[in-house]
């Protein structure tokens, strides 16, 4: 099923078909997602109206350290099957992922200042998400630095597969310091904690999110395909002469 | 093995004839000591409570910047080449470098920075727990630089690009180190912080020459 789509030209044909859909059901999550938080949801009886940074808060989060899982499974897969793709979706989901956790950072931030009384706490939580948003950065800084695309795939994979070690520390920062951040309530053993009339929104807002992701990820695959077929154009000619 | 061993002689020769080994290291662990009194001001108190994160910061910043020597110059000169030919896996003839770094500038430094302490009024008390967790932090140090600079390696500019790969990495050894620190030593010395640093050295000594003969490879070819 994967090694179907190696070739580059059924990838574009399946994410030229896909991408419409994604757009809109990207658009409709949102809408459907911003109006159970903002308007139906119930106020929190101690944060009172506060509570609403949550459903922007979590799922970016969230994203945050699935972008970077999905980053080093490509990585793996590029490394075990070379697989053609798996290098351009690990260099595109970069980007995307930082930005994922840049935005959970100024929220959680934000959400901060007025629950924990400062914007920023040297957590056990906030610092391995701070510390994840420089992995973010390191990763994009290899394809930047590497002038040479086949090697500075390589390197790139190993940096993102060491870097993964951090991705548990983040999840499991709460349980094994005292932190100031809750622990987990949703994704946890024994099921959710959160109330029911506050957890239909946030996975409706978490699924937004990810239909977000899959959209600018497809999207930005299609530029990167595009981008190196130039490449390979232009050096064609540059042959030719 | 007796390739191995001659490799490590070679490494460790070379770092203390060249320059730039321990004695460097340690030349900047004393300025920036002196730096830190003058920055924060005498106060004794003050400078009792930060010692020993003090010491573990500029142990990793040391540690970091001595790192583009692991494979550089042999990179440069062409001899990595050569040890990627022989008969010796680059595996495990990145273990020996990373072993030669630790040997030449890690371990003197893990060793003296504790002693140092004093100066910035370190209790003595506070010495052997401190060194005992700065030498299993360490080895640690030494693999991840060894990742770090076999990523970095071929490239013109690749100071800044190590800090931001490596200093990551550093940050569960120095949570771990320093809450290995904390504790006084005693009989019941093997804290959990220190098994988990240890953990975290085991780990290293596995996983870092598989990735920097991996990153060495695409370098070579």
């Amino acid at each position: 099923m994967i090694q179907r789509f190696a070739n580059p030209g059924k990838f574009l044909a399946l994410a030229n078909t896909l991408l419409p859909w994604l757009w809109g059901a990207t658009c409709a999550g949102f809408v459907l997602g911003l109006y159970l938080a903002l308007v139906t949801s119930p106020a929190d009886y101690q944060q009172g109206e506060t509570v609403r940074i949550m459903y922007v808060h979590v799922p970016a989060a969230w994203m945050a350290l699935m972008v970077y899982t999905i980053m080093a499974a490509a990585s793996a897969i590029a490394i075990i099957f070379r697989h053609p793709l798996a290098d351009v979706a690990a260099k595109t989901a970069a980007p995307i992922g930082a930005a994922f956790c840049f935005l959970a950072l100024v929220t959680g931030s934000l959400w901060g200042k007025p629950m924990w009384g400062a914007w920023w706490v040297w957590d056990a939580r906030l610092t391995s998400m701070f510390v994840l948003f420089l992995l973010y950065l390191g990763y994009m800084a290899v394809w930047q630095a590497i002038d040479d695309p086949h090697r500075a795939a390589t390197i790139a994979r190993i940096v993102a597969l060491a870097g993964f070690v951090n991705v548990p520390i983040v999840k499991f920062s709460v349980d094994w310091w005292n932190s100031l951040h809750q622990p987990a309530s949703v994704f946890r053993m024994g099921g959710p904690t959160i109330d029911p009339a506050m957890l239909a929104p946030l996975l409706v807002m978490g699924l937004a999110y990810f239909l977000l992701f899959l959209a600018l990820h497809l999207t930005a695959m299609r530029a990167e395909i595009a981008a190196r077929r130039i490449r390979a154009l232009k050096l064609a000619e540059i042959g030719r002469r | 093995m007796k390739a191995l061993l001659s490799l490590l002689r070679r490494d460790v020769r070379l770092a203390l004839r060249q320059g730039g080994g321990a004695g460097t290291a340690l030349g900047f662990l004393l300025a920036v000591i002196v730096l830190l009194p003058i920055g924060l001001g005498p106060d004794q108190a003050t400078l009792q409570r930060i010692a020993p994160g003090f010491l573990w910061i500029i142990l990793l910043l040391a540690v970091l910047l001595s790192a583009d020597r692991i494979f550089q110059p042999d990179y440069d000169d062409g001899s990595l080449e050569i040890m990627a030919m022989g008969p010796v896996p680059l595996e495990l003839a990145s273990l020996v470098k990373a072993l030669a770094h630790w040997l030449t500038t890690s371990l003197p430094l893990a060793l003296a920075a504790p002693l140092l302490g004093i100066l910035i009024a370190l209790p003595p008390a506070a010495i052997p727990s401190l060194m005992l967790a700065m030498i299993i932090g360490s080895a640690s140090l030494s693999l991840i630089a060894a990742m770090g600079a076999s990523v970095t390696v071929g490239l013109r500019r690749g100071g800044l690009l190590i800090s931001i790969l490596v200093l990551p990495l550093y940050i569960p050894v120095l949570i771990f180190g320093m809450a290995a620190s904390q504790r006084s030593a005693g009989p019941d010395i093997a804290t959990p912080s220190l098994l988990i640093l240890s953990a975290f050295a085991l780990v290293a000594l596995v996983l870092s020459p598989l990735a920097a003969a991996a990153a060495l490879r695409a370098y070579l070819r």
